[in-house]
């Protein structure tokens, strides 16, 4: 059983890693040179969430509806892979769904405020994938982007 | 309702999986951003390298393990702590070198290969190498040099897991003049 710990190095590494190779290529970073960084460590959450969700609900009857679906989101699925459950949900019924999680476990030890605010989106991207890959095998297809205003608590916008 | 009673260790095992369905996405990247396997193997130990200098803070924090004596010491310490600490699983040490500067550990299972098979164009690839950075960056921290690297692997059709670590030489800690007390 792996500890929860090498998760967190691990997740740290590889942003870093993303970020320094494609540095190596480039020299400094532009927006588009940062989108690309983003969905590579998007795309390799999104390939892991579908695993998991497979794992996850093997067992379980299927969901009766898509908010039935969201709750799973919110409190199992973000309990076993983040450490906690999701501590506001909210929606307009129209498919959009906020998930806000006041201490996010990949960002408690960056700050607690406003300082890197302009880094937390790095360490997201992978997070935002795990959960667009989760609802990609659950049925449903989504964007989901993730909002950071005050470390360490972020909000994750679900369109399905 | 029996549910609730497995929920601590389903948690952990989620983690787990979570870990290695992640190291399996992070290997197949580095797969796919590198031309050879070669170049994947030495980015794999750099990674490993750069997590084991952060890691053997969190290990010497939680773990109440004093200053080793020996390197006897440390290779226990390896095997019966760290590993079960961090992968749930003990190898066992063997195959010490006469000098007592080389030995074995030997893993029955390797949890990092979980839900992995190698295509067969990949039989340069050391997939768990990140291991070998991990236990070079964590031992230069406490003053070691060492050199790890896979003598077998399950992944290439051995019957274990084996990774042998060799001591190189003690690391002088390097204070700044000034912070020396004589």
């Amino acid at each position: 059983m792996a500890d929860e710990v090498l998760f967190d190095f691990l997740h740290m590494e590889m942003v870093s890693h993303v970020y320094k190779e494609q540095r190596s290529s480039k020299g400094e970073l532009d927006s588009k040179d940062r989108a690309v960084c983003v969905s590579i460590l998007e795309g390799m959450g999104f390939r892991v969430g579908q695993g998991l969700i497979e794992r996850m609900t093997r067992d379980s009857p299927s969901f009766k509806d898509e908010l039935d679906m969201m709750k799973f989101i919110c409190k199992d699925f973000w309990t076993q892979v983040f450490r906690k459950q999701i501590d506001n949900l909210r929606t307009n019924h129209q498919g959009t769904y906020v998930l806000q999680d006041n201490k996010f476990v990949l960002l408690t030890q960056l700050s607690s405020g406003k300082q890197y605010l302009e880094e937390a989106p790095k360490y997201l991207a992978y997070s935002c994938g795990l959960v667009r890959g989760a609802l990609s095998n659950l049925g449903l297809e989504s964007v989901v982007t993730a909002e950071v205003s005050l470390m360490p608590s972020c909000e994750s916008c679900n369109i399905a | 309702m029996s549910r609730q009673s497995n929920r601590t260790t389903d948690n952990k095992k989620m983690n787990s999986e979570l870990f290695t369905l992640t190291y399996g996405a992070l290997v197949t990247q580095l797969c796919k951003d590198y031309e050879n396997d070669e170049e994947v193997n030495k980015q794999l130990d750099k990674m490993g390298y750069n997590i084991g200098v952060r890691l053997i803070e969190d290990f010497l924090a939680r773990s109440s393990v004093g200053r080793c004596q020996d390197f006897r010491e440390t290779a226990d310490v390896i095997a019966k702590v760290a590993f079960k600490m961090y992968l749930g699983v003990t190898p066992s040490v063997t195959n010490w070198s006469p000098a007592g500067d080389e030995f074995s550990l030997v893993l029955e299972s390797n949890p990092l290969v979980d839900f992995v098979e190698l295509p067969d164009n990949h039989n340069v690839l050391i997939y768990s190498n990140l291991l070998c950075g991990v236990l070079r960056g964590a031992l230069e921290m406490v003053q070691m040099a060492v050199d790890v690297r896979f003598a077998q692997d399950t992944l290439r059709g051995d019957n274990v897991t084996e990774i042998r670590m060799k001591f190189i030489k003690r690391i002088e800690e390097n204070l700044p003049y000034h912070i020396r007390f004589f």
